[in-house]
This record gives structure tokens, sequence and C-alpha cells, in this order.
């Protein structure tokens, strides 16, 4: 049970595959138009269960509950080794006195 | 009574909606053909340059420092010709309070917004523009929503768009995340319907009149400097408000330099492919905006775009992905500075342009943006490589976005591509003309197309008599 008043991340089909607009790719009009948005539970719901929320322009929407104070998972990704390799090469450019 | 929130019933409200949240009768400026007047727009419904310059300096945008790069100038002429190689500079407009030049555009927006009695705003926008316009309402105290395409079917995120949402989100704005596909438009009007707020469109004329004082002070900046404008402004162009803004305030100050365009290559990817979203690794300026909008400026989200890039651009370049992040790696370990790939772009392109200029020549990129989590050049080469795109060193030119990122072997092999500017006059002139269902074109339009396309009147009358 998720509290009403938790900050909350809610998802929703906003197109169903046959509703997409006539230009849209085939591989695109395959799938349907999902949205997510975030805001404050307007009541107690349970995780996966329709939800509804108050956005923090005052909106609401309902949608699936997905997450409770939802995680930024972006990062810095792996080190990518190709990038030293280009700092030693044009450090060695401009400060090695290498002949053109 | 509750309106029908189908596709097609929502998307036949458009017009009245835009009215609406725009609050520009754009009617006014019609011509009933292909023409309309462009300055009259621009002069009607935006502000004056020295207006622009208070809004925007009232709320901390602009007078960005202009840095010059002298280690990387120091590379390019390891590459160039004897001679040649002209000095690189960049406008640090990373230094706005949001962290992009955007925020000038978003300043004009969000004062107009506030002035007409908004609470508050809406922008349809993954990118930097996003940020921008909620630091702006943050500022005016103004609500914000932004709507953003940001996942593929498998709700893998790009992660420069996460980032973005992430920033909007931290500067108090509503962030409405979508799946690919262009009727991102429709969930906006059903938006704007419903809160009644402001569409702070990139493509108003306050929104490009914004970037203008962008030019006027590059201009201004390299006078007290150097005593004379620079001979080469480069622009990342995407929707082409960069271009078209910083083109008019140069011309406003009375500079002449050459602004040259330029986009990352994405041939073969399509933009509104839910497959190919996540094959690229930049999500703005680059050609799949860049071309299309400068084609044919009034596919964007208002009636009449005030972008109109063919009417500036003295030459359209495209530069590689892997081109792109070599430079920004560059830019770290010679310059000692990180920043986000919009302005690298650019650099990358001017990198290649510098060689061809002599070495007295000043060449500055007009824009950097902020990096970090996301939008910066591991991340990015990461979540490439994650998608099975194959990264490897060897020869830019045998990139293929979508498949590969090819890093060049060597910073020589490092190309600025042009793109046939004709070709585009020419596809402008025909989706004019069939746009507007006109065969034969009146005079009014074919000195209006002779400006849109940076022409001559005969050129235009010989361009429609072999569409003929």
């Amino acid at each position: 049970m998720v509290k009403k008043g938790e900050w909350v991340r809610i998802h929703k089909n906003i197109l169903e595959p046959e509703e997409r607009a006539p230009q849209v790719p085939d591989d695109t009009k395959a799938c349907p138009l999902e949205m997510w948005d975030k805001g404050f539970l307007t009541a107690d719901a349970e995780l996966g269960r329709e939800a509804e929320i108050e956005t923090v322009t005052g909106r609401h929407e309902t949608g699936t509950l997905t997450e409770t104070e939802p995680y930024y998972d972006h990062d810095f990704g792996r080190c990518i080794p190709e990038l030293l390799e280009i700092d030693r090469q044009v450090r060695e450019m401009v400060f090695g006195g290498e002949e053109k | 009574m509750t309106k029908a929130s189908d596709y097609a019933s929502v998307m036949a409200r458009r017009p009245e909606i835009m009215l609406k949240s725009v609050g520009i009768d754009y009617s006014k400026f019609e011509s009933g053909s292909i023409a309309f007047d462009y300055e009259k727009m621009m002069k009607e419904t935006g502000y004056t340059l020295e207006e622009m310059q208070e809004i925007q300096y009232g709320v901390n945008v602009g007078r960005t420092p202009v840095l010059e790069l002298k280690n990387l100038t120091a590379l390019a002429r390891k590459c160039a010709p004897e001679g040649k190689g002209a000095r690189i500079f960049i406008k640090d407009e990373a230094a706005n309070p949001s962290g992009s030049f955007k925020a000038r555009r978003a300043a004009n927006a969000v004062y107009h917004a506030k002035r007409l009695g908004y609470r508050g705003v809406i922008a349809a926008t993954s990118g930097n523009y996003g940020a921008a316009v909620a630091s702006q309402a943050a500022i005016a105290g103004l609500k914000c929503i932004i709507v953003q395409e940001c996942y593929d079917s498998e709700g893998k995120g790009q992660p420069e768009i996460i980032e973005k949402a992430r920033k909007c989100e931290a500067l108090g704005a509503e962030v409405v995340q979508l799946t690919v596909g262009p009727e991102l438009f429709y969930k906006f009007l059903l938006l704007l319907e419903e809160t009644g707020y402001f569409n702070a469109s990139l493509y108003t004329p306050f929104g490009i009149g914004g970037v203008e004082t962008l030019g006027y002070e590059i201009s201004t900046q390299f006078r007290e400097r150097f005593g004379r404008d620079p001979d080469v402004v480069v622009c990342t162009q995407a929707g082409g408000g960069n271009l078209t803004g910083t083109a008019r305030g140069l011309k406003k100050a009375g500079a002449k330099s050459k602004v040259i365009g330029a986009s990352v290559d994405l041939s073969g990817l399509h933009m509104a492919s839910d497959r190919d979203f996540n094959l690229k690794s930049f999500t703005t300026g680059h050609t799949g905006f860049g071309v299309p909008f400068s084609n044919w400026p009034d596919r964007s989200d208002v009636p009449r775009s005030a972008a109109r890039p063919l009417r500036y651009m003295d030459r359209y370049v495209t530069i590689t992905q892997g081109d792109v992040f070599y430079m920004t790696e560059c830019l770290a370990t010679l310059e000692g500075m990180e920043k986000g790939p919009a302005g690298n772009t650019s650099l990358a392109a001017a990198f290649a342009l510098s060689q061809e200029y002599d070495r007295d020549a000043l060449m500055v990129v007009q824009e950097t943006e902020y990096t970090g989590a996301g939008k910066h050049v591991q991340p990015q080469l990461s979540f490439a490589r994650s998608n099975g795109i194959d990264v490897h060193f060897g020869d830019p030119k045998d990139e293929v976005p979508g498949k590969n990122i090819v890093l060049p072997s060597h910073p020589s092999l490092i190309k600025a591509t042009d793109v046939d500017l004709d070709h585009m006059r020419r596809s402008l002139i025909k989706t004019a003309m069939k746009t507007y269902g006109v065969a034969d074109p009146v005079q009014k339009d074919i000195e209006f197309l002779a400006e849109e396309t940076m022409k001559d009147a005969d050129w235009v009358k010989q361009v429609i008599d072999e569409l003929k």
C-alpha cells in the first residue's frame, strides 16, 4: 500500500496502436503511445494498480502506479578506453613537439 | 460538455487552441497565397533588440563570455595547410542560468506569457529549451509543463533526455514523458486546452527574437576585443531558431560575418521510428531536424515559424557523430573544459572549417551547453555500445548512423561535408507551391521566395519553370 500524498510515478497508454496518427512509420504504429508523469498520490493506492496523482502544476492525471519516490538512474556510463587514447594523441600533437 | 479527445478531433481543434495559447493572429500576416509578411510578423509581435536585452539581462540571461580555444586552434593548425587555421572561439552560452543559449528564447517567451496574464507555460521539447522554460518560469513564478519524447516502446530512455527531465523537474516543472511519435503534439494540444497555459513555442517571434541578442553580443564583444567582427560564425542547426536569431542579431549590429550552419549527419535514421530512436547518439543538432526545418520551416507547432534558416545560411555543413565525440574529448583534454553535445557539433565543424581560413581569421562557435550525467561523451558512447553500435577508430567517412560510430583515428580526418543549399532551396520552393496549391506564383510570391532562399527573383522564376 502506498499512502496518499507520496511522490510517485504513473504510466498509461494515451493512444492504442489503432488510434495512432496516419503518418507514423509501421514499427512505431505497432506500439501504443505511452505516457509517464509524476505527482502526489491523491488517495492510498497499490503498486501496479490504477491511481490518481496531483502534479506540481495542480493537474490531476490517472494511470498505473509504477514507482514511489522515483529514481533517476541515468549516469556517466562505463569507461570508454578510446577516449584515453584521444587524450594521449592530441596532447602529444599540441605539446609533444610532433612535426607535421 | 467534454470535448472529444481522439487524435483526429484534437488535431482538428489545433487552430483555435493555437490562437488561444500563443495570442498571435497569424492570419494578419498572410497574403492569401505563398507569401506572408515575415518582417511585419517579427516587428508587430516581437520586441525590439533593446527591449529584449533589458528582459534578458534582468533575469541573468546573456552577456556570456567569449573564450579563445588556443590549444584547439593549435591542433587545427597541425592538420591544416601551411599558413591556414583560423583562431577558434566559443561563446560560452552554458553560462546562462539553465545552461544553454535557449535561456534567451525562454526569457522572452515567459516574459511575454506573464505580461499577457497567463498562469503557466507549456513547451513541447526534449532538449535544452525545456530546461530553459522551466528556469525562466521558476524566476517568473509561473507554472510550467514540459512535454518530452523520451522512451522507446521497451521503456528505454535516451540518457540525454532523461537528464533533461531531471533538470526540468529540479527547476519546478511538471514533465510529461512520452514514447516515440509525432503524436506528442496531440498530448501537447490537450494540455494547452486543459490548462489554458501559454504555448512557449520555440518558433514564435519572441522565441527567435530572443536569440538576436546573442548575435548582437558576438559582434559587440569582437569589436571591443579585436576591433572587428568575426569572419565566420558557426551555428549548430536543428529547428533553425539558433541560426536565424543569431544571424538577425549580427545584421542588426551591422556585422557581415559569414554564417555557417552545422548538423550531425544522421541520414538513414527515421526520426519517428521506434526502432531507430535509441540507435542515435544525438537528440538534436542533427540532420533529422536541420534539413527538414530548413527545407520547410512551417512544419513547426505554430502556423508560421519565425525560424527561417535558409534566409540567413551562407553555407551548411554536416559532421559525423564520431567527429563530435572526438572534439568533445579534445575540448576536455586540451582546453580543460567539459561541454555538452549541441555546441560541440558546431565546434567539430569549426575545427575542420578553420583549416580553410588564414591564421588571422576569427571564427566563433556561437554556443556551448552544460554537460552532466547522460549528456556527456562517456555515457553517450556507453549507451551506443549497449545498443549494439560498433564504436571504433577509423575514418569518419565510413560512419553509418545507427550502425557504427567511427572516432577519427587522427584529427586531420575530421571533415565538414557541404550540403547542397541550392537543392534545399528548390525543395522549399516546391513545398511552398504544393502546400498552398499555387501552380503560378504571383510576383509577390516570387519576391517572398527569393527572400526565403537568399536568391534573386530570376533564380526563383527559373526553379518555378523547371517545376512546372
